[in-house]
């Protein structure tokens, strides 16, 4: 699945959204490069919308005020910014959206869970935030690490050190995840299960340090969860990462 | 029994059913509507949602089938519109491909992460809402692109429709497609493309 013809094949796929979440990162890191893809894509869904002719059926009119009322409260988008941005402007005006759309997700999702799991702030830069620590998880003398290769390029190495508690992962050439989704890290627990590791943050190659106790943890995890992340996982995981046995 | 008096061919739906806000002569231009909205321009929006609204929730009830999850999809799903409207890009498709393809992907991730969850913790129960019947039983209304869209369809092998049907309408992955219709694995993905295509070139959409 991982050769350039078997990736094209999926586009029909894609366009009526029958692509596992793993499949569509692969394929959207794909799309973005191969312009005669977007063009098929475009076309299929243009004839896949129309199936909704089919089934079109009037709505109560209720929803019609809740819908009305839903956006009055919620500020549009401003358009994209022209990929022709000067290079030196562009990376930080992207960060600095996803990072107000992750914060904003994020405080709804400690509302509605409660104070008990602890959020990355995606406001705030990780990676320059907590360099001693992944430094030293990475260069410790029981860090052992563990890499798992994703089809298109992409790479995510964990590292964890029992003797410091703590585990990174550093990721190379990710694929945006799909509109609307977060990758969401999570730390095997016994007895708990996946329990969340914080949210990662929208760049291709990055370090983070996964919140929670790495020293209990019997591995790791990587899933696509909506926007803000979920409080356990709903969907089946892109990576897991074994940290091996427990000494 | 004594005056016949002649009909116009017996094409039942040929003017199809107007919807309430839309008036049948002129269709409002939704592109307009969606660069307005994108200015936060809440009356096009609603000129929008009158226009669009059977459609978007007509999708989501089929996939999601449960017609209080449906209008949570729909309500989920023009909040989204709203946000990005803005963002829409004639070049990638049209309003409505662009509308239905949020809807779709709204109306997807809700059931399988349903399915997900009912995986997770076997004593997951689903909280059955009792079915709004004077909300649900609204006719599927008739129009003359239905009409054509299924006459589209009956052009596909018997699998092509089955397999964009179980995809489309059904939320299910190609590989879940494949097991469904006793497909070799990798199969059902070329049926679902190979049948797009043909639809798309019948209906004479798209490039």
């Amino acid at each position: 699945m991982t050769t350039p013809n078997d990736i094209h094949a999926l586009v029909g796929a894609y366009a009526v959204d029958a692509l596992d979440d793993l499949e569509r990162v692969a394929f959207e890191r794909h799309l973005a490069g191969c312009d005669e893809c977007q063009d098929e894509v475009t076309s299929l869904r243009e004839a896949a919308g129309l199936l909704a002719e089919t089934t079109s059926t009037q709505p109560p009119a209720a929803l019609r005020d809740r819908v009305l009322a839903d956006i009055a409260t919620v500020r549009p988008l401003p358009p994209e910014a022209p990929t022709a941005a000067p290079a030196a402007s562009a990376p930080h005006r992207r960060h600095g959206r996803g990072a107000r759309l992750l914060a904003a997700a994020a405080a709804v999702v400690v509302l509605g869970a409660g104070a008990t799991v602890v959020w990355q702030e995606p406001w705030q830069d990780s990676t320059s935030e907590t360099p001693s620590v992944t430094d030293a998880v990475l260069t410790a003398a029981d860090a052992r690490s563990t890499s798992l290769d994703f089809p298109g390029g992409a790479k995510a190495t964990v590292t964890h050190s029992d003797s410091l508690g703590e585990a990174v992962i550093v990721t190379e050439k990710m694929p945006p995840p799909p509109a609307g989704k977060v990758y969401q890290l999570w730390l095997d627990q016994p007895g708990e299960g996946m329990v969340s590791a914080g949210l990662m943050p929208v760049k291709a190659d990055q370090t983070v340090l996964l919140k929670g106790d790495a020293a209990t943890a019997t591995g790791a995890g990587i899933t696509v969860e909506p926007e803000g992340g979920s409080t356990s996982p709903t969907t089946e995981p892109i990576a897991l990462f074994d940290f091996g046995d427990k000494a | 029994m004594d005056h016949l008096r002649p009909v116009s061919s017996g094409t039942p739906s040929d003017d199809g059913v107007p919807e309430p806000g839309s008036p049948a002569d002129s269709p409002p231009d939704l592109a307009d509507l969606l660069r307005r909205a994108g200015r936060a321009d809440e009356s096009a929006f609603a000129v929008l949602y009158d226009a669009t609204s059977a459609r978007v929730f007509g999708l989501a009830l089929r996939v999601v089938r449960d017609p209080a999850q449906a209008e949570e999809v729909t309500q989920e799903a023009f909040l989204e519109i709203w946000r990005t409207a803005g963002r829409y890009d004639p070049d990638k498709g049209s309003p409505f491909a662009w509308i239905l393809t949020i809807t779709h992907r709204k109306a997807v991730d809700r059931v399988r992460s349903a399915e997900a969850a009912t995986r997770r913790d076997t004593t997951y129960h689903q909280s059955n809402q009792p079915i709004d019947h004077d909300t649900t039983a609204e006719a599927v209304q008739v129009s003359l692109e239905a009409h054509r869209v299924r006459g589209a369809l009956q052009t596909l092998t018997e699998v092509q429709r089955e397999a964009i049907g179980l995809a489309y309408f059904g939320g299910y992955t190609h590989t879940e497609v494949a097991t469904m219709l006793e497909l070799p694995v990798g199969t059902a993905k070329t049926r679902i493309r190979d049948g797009l295509i043909r639809l798309r070139d019948a209906l004479g959409v798209g490039s």
